[in-house]
């Protein structure tokens, strides 16, 4: 099992990920509990899945926009990401695109290929949940969000740009 | 010289550490090679041919003394004593340790440098004009500009895992010396109508194995947008540029299959969002970053020196230094200058630590304490005072500086090749030194005028072959170093009406002994065909083609079947 780390803190998963078969087939969707399911699952049985008594989240792989779920936000928990590589970047607009443009404010999630050294930009981009690969060392990961005291850019953590703030402080 | 607020200051330090802990959980076996390359690139190491390689960031290539001294002391404590200055204006130390780079980050932390991105899948370094900020055909100054994106793109959270590396040139001046039409993205400040100021933005542009010319997305991108609008195109490439295939991952690619038009669409679709938001830039923080910048105190000084003069009439060896290595000043009384990298003998862009220290020592007395990497791998002077030129000269050469090639056939730019890089195919400093001994004449020189000849030792074309007005590209025949020529490439238009362009192959490689007789056929091409001395070899390509070039190398059409069905020796 991976460790979870949510809001910089190691915590129980309450989530069972779906993923489809070795031969692409859509997975099954069990009587209860919390699920995320991939994207092809929620396209196809959008109605039964509705109607479903636990908690609903969804996945999306590095190839899959946010604008496929863009309408369907309020229908999700939890909206979780793939990294199939580290070195995949496509993931992180995927975010900050659900942040920012879609207003998603449940639960957003990494998973795959998810390194101790990736996380602190992966939070910047609006991701709250980080489903560390097995060997990941979670104790010591949790270091890893203060690796810089700030940044120049805009992002989900920092909206307003260094320059700005720069500017509002020099005049205070 | 951009100087550090404590903001700036605490990024680079927290990088320090970053590495510090990455290198140690490297070393402890926590970090898979796999995982810790992508860490290192970040930071400018390579595993090379012997050792690995640290390519350390010269921000637009501007560099203080202080800077200079360091980088010394660096490569006399942790590598052999001397540098390599690239054609991304950077330098690279060839033989560091791989657990004492987080110490060598450290030093470079305490004169505001780093190696920062200056490798892997993100944006690398800025490259723009040797000449900004000085130059009489000023713009604006493309230092401010430069600054501002190198901030905006110094640990972008979202465009930290790019497909491919990605390289931005800005040109703040009319002629465009920064070969913005070769970049991921080029920035070309132009005036409108109004007097405001803006950019024509290029995008798609690269060397490589694919070499492309960029397109103009923009003609005139207003300055406030400068950031917004980057954001979109990095968007956009982050989103859709190919992850499959590292040859194909440009964001040139991109561009093509889809075609400049829909790209366009794609990014204004994009922009649409960003547009106007927090990150438009305000003049607030133009003022701030350009106050942040030393400026050299000039004096109020006549355009011209009677000792000058009298030195240029009496001393031909200073005279004709002063006509290539000297240039054009936007202060009266005051030029740039030149210091030439391309001594015969010396790989071009090597200095050792000794020289840097004197290098530092002559800035110091003559140009304000500061100086400049050019791409094209030599040390610029920008502010040296005319009535020190003749001074400064006599200092220079007696360094080996003072070759009077800027401009011409021996100021070869040439990659590290073959003799370090694992990546070449072949050598080509050899190449680069049996050129410049071949035409070791001055003055003949200087009767050939103007060229570039380029030489890369491989196709990812770190010497930039493809824009060579003649390319030399090594390649590998079935194990043996062989070598392609290119004619009629052109960096970028330097003079108005000379467009940027790449360099057409003419024909079959040959073996490095034959480099410089080939290229000699060449120059005597282009010298019975000029007009007159006026007409550049570059111009003499582009009036009559590339046919008369490679009949002089290959023979006419006739000799040239005849020769591939092995009837004739090669002409």
């Amino acid at each position: 099992m991976a460790t979870l780390i949510k809001e910089q803190r190691i915590v129980a998963d309450s989530w069972r990920l779906l993923s489809r078969g070795p031969k692409g087939e859509l997975p099954e969707v069990p009587p209860s509990g919390d699920v995320v399911v991939p994207l092809a699952l929620w396209l196809a049985r959008r109605e039964a899945l509705l109607a479903y008594p636990g908690k609903l989240g969804v996945w999306l792989d590095a190839n899959e926009g946010p604008e496929a779920i863009a309408a369907d936000l309020q229908h999700f928990a939890l909206v979780a990401v793939n990294f199939p590589k580290f070195g995949d970047g496509r993931g992180y607009s995927t975010a900050r695109l659900l942040r920012e443009r879609y207003g998603f404010k449940g639960e957003l999630r990494a998973i795959g290929d998810v390194l101790h050294d990736h996380l602190f930009f992966m939070e910047q981009c609006g991701f709250d949940a980080f489903a560390l690969r097995e060997d990941q060392d979670a104790q010591e990961a949790l270091s890893v969000f203060d690796t810089f005291s700030d940044s120049y850019q805009t992002s989900v953590l920092r909206p307003v740009p260094l320059f700005r703030r720069r500017l509002s402080a020099g005049k205070s | 010289m951009y100087i550090y607020d404590e903001i700036d200051q605490k990024l680079v330090d927290e990088r320090v550490s970053q590495f510090r802990d990455q290198t140690r959980r490297y070393l402890a076996g926590k970090l898979s090679e796999d995982e810790f390359r992508a860490l290192r690139l970040r930071n400018g190491l390579y595993v090379q041919r012997y050792a690995p390689m640290l390519r350390i960031a010269i921000p637009y290539g501007l560099l203080s003394t202080r800077q200079l001294r360091k980088l010394a002391h660096i490569a006399r404590r942790y590598d052999r004593g001397y540098g390599h200055f690239s054609t991304r204006q950077n330098l690279q130390l060839n033989w560091p340790k791989l657990p004492q780079v987080p110490d060598i980050l450290a030093e470079l932390a305490t004169v505001e440098m780093h190696a920062i991105q200056t490798s892997g899948n993100s944006f690398r370094n800025i490259t723009t004009d040797h000449f900004a900020s000085v130059a009489q055909d000023e713009i604006v100054d493309s230092f401010v500009w430069c600054e501002i994106i190198r901030q905006w793109s110094t640990f972008h959270p979202e465009f930290s895992y790019l497909p491919r590396k990605f390289k931005f040139a800005v040109n703040g001046a009319k002629s465009d010396r920064a070969a913005v039409a070769v970049h991921d993205i080029g920035l070309h400040a132009v005036l409108n109508a109004g007097g405001e100021v803006g950019f024509r933005v290029l995008v798609g542009g690269g060397l490589g194995r694919t070499p492309v010319i960029g397109f103009v997305i923009r003609e005139f991108l207003p300055w406030q947008h400068l950031l917004s609008y980057c954001e979109a195109i990095l968007r956009v490439y982050n989103r859709y540029g190919r992850r499959d295939n590292i040859h194909k991952a440009r964001i040139k690619i991109l561009v093509k299959e889809r075609g400049p038009e829909r790209f366009r669409e794609e990014v204004e679709a994009e922009w649409a969002h960003l547009k106007d938001g927090p990150l438009t830039l305000i003049s607030e923080e133009i003022a701030r970053i350009e106050s942040r910048f030393t400026r050299p105190e000039y004096l109020q000084l006549p355009a011209t020196d009677a000792r000058l003069d009298t030195a240029l009439a009496s001393d031909r060896a200073f005279a004709s230094w002063h006509r290539r290595n000297v240039h054009p000043h936007k202060r009266p009384g005051y030029a740039a200058v030149t210091l030439s990298l391309k001594q015969t003998g010396v790989p071009p862009g090597d200095v050792t630590a000794e020289q840097m220290d004197k290098i530092a020592d002559l800035a110091d007395r003559y140009s304000f304490g500061e100086l400049r990497v050019s791409h094209e791998q030599n040390l610029i002077f920008a502010d040296v005072q005319v009535a020190d030129l003749f001074g400064l000269w006599k200092e220079v050469k007696a360094l080996g500086f003072a070759t009077p090639n800027v401009g011409l056939l021996t100021n070869i730019i040439c990659c590290p090749g073959g003799d370090f890089c694992s990546l070449a195919n072949a050598k080509s400093i050899p190449v680069a030194e049996a050129i410049q001994q071949r035409f070791d004449d001055l003055d003949y020189l200087h009767d050939i005028g103007e060229i570039d000849v380029n030489i890369s030792g491989c196709m990812n074309a770190c010497g930039h072959h493809h824009v060579g007005h003649i390319g030399i590209l090594g390649v590998d025949k079935n194990g043996e170093e062989w070598y392609q020529i290119e004619v009629g490439g052109n960096q970028g238009e330097i003079r108005p009406g000379v467009a940027a362009s790449l360099g057409k192959v003419i024909g079959p490689s040959f073996a490095r002994a034959q480099i410089p007789d080939v290229i000699e056929k060449l120059i005597e091409c282009y010298l019975s065909r000029r007009d007159s001395d006026a007409e550049r070899f570059i111009d003499v390509v582009r009036r009559i083609g590339v046919e008369p070039f490679k009949e002089s190398v290959y023979g006419n059409a006739d000799q040239r079947a005849a020769h591939r069905r092995g009837q004739l020796a090669p002409a």
